[in-house]
């Protein structure tokens, strides 16, 4: 199945999932392009020149930076110069604001957030979860020759081993962009960085009321661990950003990680899921944290954590 | 303001005979997280332009009005749902949503990111396109100014891209990006009252893709169960992070 890949990158760096898309398109057989959407691209090129990767387009705009309408424009043009078969993005930001735009133009077969892809028979058929992660299926894309994918985070490796792809300049005329790239801010990095604790106790929606957060804080202190939280906390503003594990936070990867009361939203187990050693507990025994976690406990987290502040 | 239903699955699943979807009998439903930040922004904006309407539009059954009434109960004027009882790609819900949306001409579209639970983050950026908006995904902060807004998109890890868009725009709401109001009982009540249009969709064409078979995922090695009381947790957790840390 020929493959087009649309690669991610951000002030100037590959990002990590250009990679993992490569890995997918690995298992599909097919002759691998990867697109390379830049003002210079030539500075990006060598980062995915890697093994299974035959093309490397090269495609020139105007912006440094991601912006929607000239990603869709060029995907377009590529799409309909290349014909490829599939056509993998990443389950990103970026991707968000213009895949579905062109597979909606394009009446391309779609799906989003696909974990496994199976490429053997016919078309595609893509594995993702619904229903809050708790059923899996598989999707097929009956009457669609052309099928675009994106594919969650961290769900493949990155590929390695050295490439010998040919490359190719793709000139693409952008017509305007609606959505401008003005700045980047980086989230006010707080007073301590997670992403470099040996020990993480981290708490999620379990915790239920802010006024419960000092016990926890002064458990992490009593233990010797830093507290970090999961999205919850900070989209009700009880905690600053800069404590956040998962996708839109911080990725950590702590000797420890002890998790009370996250239940494992895929976005956080993308953020966490390497630690050396993941400890969970959560009342709810069909948790998604306790997939990847080592050790689990069903338990109350407010009974575990006074037994654990009498033991500090 | 598009908002959605979602299903939200308790503990047992069985699924339909033909293996391709849950058995609506283990559901229960709910707005959709995302969209309650979405009916949120779109009251602020109003109320502080102290102008302006809030239309909630959803496509779905009879059943999916709840979802639109917590909107109403929130502030919302009015709704208008699409009827639909069929399983919809978020393409097609973009196109059955695009008609509606368009008649309303409004100024600004919201979206929630993604629904909570097919979690496929492609309605809003599909509706736009049918509508030929310019548009922006995951947004957390929005200013407005005289034909355009500057808006923040949160990217992974931590960075926000700060956008200029024009507008009319179709904008899709993170979670976080204001405190959702609780709706009073007397509003909840008043929601009852107010307007809600039901369309019929026009052509939703082929699907994007079809479920071929859902099942429930099997389960890994997952983790060594730490059994008795909490103290008997809380010891062994001690005894784990001695021997991890050293």
């Amino acid at each position: 199945m020929s493959v087009l890949i649309v690669a991610e990158h951000l002030r100037g760096e590959l990002r990590p999932i250009t990679l993992e898309l490569i890995s997918a398109a690995r298992e599909l057989e097919g002759p691998v392009a990867v697109a390379v959407i830049a003002k210079d691209p030539s500075a990006l090129t060598d980062a995915v020149d890697v093994e299974g990767v035959n093309e490397i387009l090269s495609v020139k705009v105007d912006q440094e930076e991601f912006e929607n309408d000239v990603y869709q424009q060029a995907v377009e043009r590529l799409i309909g110069q290349r014909e490829p078969q599939v056509i993998l993005l990443g389950f990103t930001v970026n991707s968000m604001g213009y895949g579905p735009a062109v597979a909606a133009k394009l009446g391309l077969g779609f799906a989003s957030d696909v974990f496994s892809i199976d490429g053997a028979a016919g078309g595609p058929v893509a594995t993702r979860a619904f229903y809050g992660s708790k059923v899996h299926a598989e999707v097929e894309f009956p009457g669609h020759d052309r099928v675009m994918l994106l594919l969650r985070p961290t769900a493949w490796p990155p590929a390695e081993g050295a490439g010998s792809a040919v490359e190719e300049e793709v000139s693409v005329s952008i017509s305007g962009s609606l959505a401008r790239h003005k700045e980047f801010v980086d989230v006010a990095t707080g007073d301590v960085d997670i992403t470099t604790a040996d020990f993480l106790l981290s708490i999620g929606r379990g915790v239920g009321d802010k006024e419960n957060l000092p016990q926890f804080e002064e458990l992490a202190g009593k233990m010797g661990a830093i507290l970090s939280v999961s999205r919850p906390l900070v989209d009700q503003g009880w905690m600053p950003n800069s404590r956040q594990v998962g996708q839109s936070g911080k990725t950590v990867k702590p000797k420890i990680y002890l998790a009370l009361g996250i239940s494992g939203a895929v976005q956080h187990l993308a953020g966490m899921k390497t630690s050396g050693t993941i400890i969970a507990v959560n009342t709810d025994p069909e948790a998604a944290i306790f997939s990847v976690a080592d050790y689990g406990a069903v338990a109350d987290l407010f009974e575990v954590a006074e037994e654990l502040e009498k033991l500090y | 303001m598009c908002v959605k239903q979602v299903a939200v699955l308790g503990d047992e699943v069985e699924f339909t005979a033909d293996e391709r979807d849950v058995d609506p009998d283990y559901l229960d439903y709910a707005l959709n997280e995302w969209d309650t930040y979405a009916t949120e922004e779109a009251l602020r904006l109003c109320e502080a332009a102290a102008d302006g309407e809030v239309v909630v539009v959803s496509v779905g059954p009879e059943d999916a009005e709840e979802a639109m009434r917590r909107c109403l109960a929130m502030g919302a004027d009015r709704g208008i749902r699409v009827d639909s009882d069929a399983w919809l790609d978020p393409i097609q819900v973009a196109r059955a949503l695009a008609e509606v949306v368009r008649a309303e001409n409004p100024d600004l579209v919201f979206a929630g990111v993604q629904s909570a639970d097919a979690v496929q983050a492609a309605t809003g950026t599909a509706l736009a396109e049918l509508l030929d908006l310019p548009r922006v995904a995951v947004v957390t902060k929005i200013e407005l100014g005289d034909g355009n807004a500057t808006v923040n998109r949160e990217l992974e890890g931590g960075v926000l891209d700060v956008v200029e868009v024009d507008t009319p725009a179709l904008l899709t709401i993170q979670t976080g990006i204001n405190e959702p109001r609780y709706a009073t009982l007397r509003a909840i009540k008043q929601a009852e009252e107010k307007e809600i249009d039901v369309r019929q969709p026009g052509d939703l064409g082929e699907p994007a893709y079809q479920v071929k078979k859902m099942f429930v995922p099997p389960k890994g090695e997952g983790a060594e169960m730490l059994n008795g009381s909490a103290a008997d947790v809380a010891q062994k957790i001690k005894e784990i992070v001695e021997e991890h840390t050293g």
